[in-house]
């Protein structure tokens, strides 16, 4: 719903300018500001506080005016490349989503797939059950030297353990999907006589979407705090490298454009995946 | 031989260790093209029997023939009306009935003919304004004409309703009745209904089977409705036979087959 009522206030402000303004009226106005005036006038309050708190002397983490000083050029040019991984947040960003999009989406495929057969069969379902909550609840890093040692490379070492830690979720939540499928569709399927791929077509996958796309919205958001934690160890380019790198070097305000970075395209991944449910749903996600 | 027969068919389910007997020796033969209603009291197996035939249910004992061959899996032949209509929200109208269609007569007919078959079972049942709205956007009354359009298209040898009108309001109801006696008069399907609306039962009926009440229901009477067709609700309130006939099933519920727990 959230994400529903969010782009329709972007929809109607941008209709808005391009017919020079017909269609903004005073109450969508209106709207739009009560929506958009509280948040910002909390993040002035608390940049304000920040700036007062981090004035004093000895202050541990530099006040938002000094960040924006010290991190001026990264805040400027995330573009810039100058070999290795000096490179602008642009990049680094990139290669942390580039190693989230494939894991996740491996995640995605395998999560569905076991998913459903844990939701279909009890047999599965009483065999892999318990192997996947124990599985579960390991840490994301825990995975790492595991990894390591079977992929001798950072690179794969990463992408499985955005893989390993996003599927649970969608495991879990795709198997409950399945699972309250009314009785009644798989009793119009059966009348039908669909087999089992037009039945997983057209009946099952649909009729779980909405369950699917909640796991799939859990995996992606755990997959973005997995990729920070893992790439701060295995290195190369990547924004966890780059915070770690940043701690090293004692570049503090860095770390906290970087920290802004990694929260923004959280929140952005974690509307995506809920749009793209909502697409696939059409809103049917209640019936 | 008869279109459709069920000889001794009986179910029994067994739950924490403890078996129930819920149907015992249905006996039943129907002729194509009749219209039969099943009438009982609720949780009287009337739903078991129906989904014996349709072959969701396995019979424990007996079984059923349709055209001389023993039913043992659901089928489209048998086409199912539901009581909660059962449509896929995710599918619009046409989405529907068009999943049908394409699944079931896939080899007879043409891309272009089963578009044409949509439509006609649409038009039908009078759905055709509404073909690209999903379930949620129309009524039930509507809801439940479409389940009849998808049930149809089917071209099923018999149509199983299972209480199709049972969550409508009288008036709709009256109206989706005209509607069906109408489909029946043109098709000559064969239809087997459940109901536990006497009036109903009458109306639309050739023949009424009234079920006694579980454990083991069985077929406790079966009262021919030689009423000529098309029957019209407003001449059959005076006419004799529609009376006796309403007198012969009330009596049959009401008084030698009461339900224990109202009856005591």
């Amino acid at each position: 719903m959230a994400v529903g009522t969010t782009l329709g206030g972007l929809a109607a402000t941008r209709k808005g300018e391009g017919a020079r303004r017909p269609l903004v009226t005073a109450a969508s106005l209106k709207g739009f500001a009560a929506r958009v005036v509280p948040p910002l006038v909390v993040l002035a309050l608390f940049l304000l506080l920040w700036e007062v708190l981090c004035q004093r002397p000895g202050a541990g983490l530099p006040p938002p005016s000094r960040v924006l000083a010290e991190a001026h050029d990264i805040i400027v040019d995330p573009f810039y490349d100058n070999g290795g991984t000096d490179k602008g947040l642009f990049w680094h960003i990139s290669a942390s989503l580039q190693r989230v999009a494939l894991g996740f989406t491996l995640a995605a495929i395998a999560g569905i797939l076991l998913g459903t057969l844990v939701g279909q069969s009890e047999w599965a379902m009483r065999g892999l059950d318990p192997i996947f909550q124990v599985l579960r609840t390991i840490p994301p890093l825990a995975w790492l030297p595991l990894s390591l040692a079977a992929f001798r490379d950072g690179q794969p070492s990463a992408i499985f353990v955005i893989f390993i830690t996003s599927i649970w979720p969608i495991i879990i939540n795709t198997a409950v999907g399945i699972r309250n499928i009314p009785q009644d569709y798989r009793n119009v399927a059966a009348v039908l006589r669909l087999n089992a791929f037009e039945f997983f077509g057209k009946v099952m996958l649909p009729s779980a979407a909405p369950y699917i796309f909640t796991g799939l919205r859990i995996g992606v958001g755990l997959s973005w705090l997995a990729i920070v934690a893992a790439e701060m160890l295995i290195g190369g380019v990547g924004i966890g490298f780059f915070i770690w790198d940043a701690w090293n070097s004692s570049h503090i305000s860095e770390i906290i454009v970087a920290l802004v970075y990694v929260g923004v395209i959280g929140f952005v991944l974690d509307r995506l995946v809920a749009f793209v449910g909502h697409l696939v749903t059409r809103g049917t996600a209640t019936a | 031989m008869s279109h459709l027969t069920l000889t001794s068919v009986g179910i029994s389910f067994t739950r924490a260790g403890r078996t129930t007997e819920v149907l015992r020796d249905v006996d039943l033969k129907i002729e194509k093209g009749e219209f039969v209603s099943l009438i009982g009291h609720s949780g009287c197996g009337k739903s078991t029997v129906l989904n014996i035939v349709a072959g969701l249910l396995k019979a424990s004992t007996g079984g059923v023939l349709l055209d001389g061959r023993e039913v043992n899996s659901p089928g489209p032949e048998r086409a199912v009306v539901f009581q909660n209509h059962s449509l896929l929200p995710w599918l619009t109208v046409r989405e529907n009935v068009a999943l049908a269609v394409d699944k079931v007569l896939k080899a007879k007919k043409s891309k272009a003919e089963r578009r044409e078959w949509i439509e006609h079972n649409l038009a039908l049942v009078n759905m055709t304004h509404a073909a690209e709205k999903r379930p949620h956007e129309i009524s039930g009354g509507m809801k439940q004409r479409v389940g009849i359009a998808r049930a149809l298209a089917m071209e099923p040898k018999v149509l199983l309703m299972d209480e199709p009108f049972g969550a409508l309001d009288a008036l709709t109801r009256a109206h989706l009745q005209d509607q069906l006696m109408e489909i029946h008069l043109r098709l000559k399907n064969t239809v087997i209904m459940i109901t536990h609306d006497v009036d109903e039962a009458v109306l639309l009926s050739d023949r009424i089977v009234m079920m006694t009440n579980g454990p083991s229901a069985t077929i406790g009477e079966v009262l021919a409705v030689p009423l000529t067709r098309p029957r019209r609700r407003l001449e059959l309130v005076e006419d004799p036979t529609y009376t006796h006939a309403r007198a012969e099933v009330l009596e049959f519920l009401y008084a030698r087959h009461a339900k224990p727990a109202l009856a005591a």
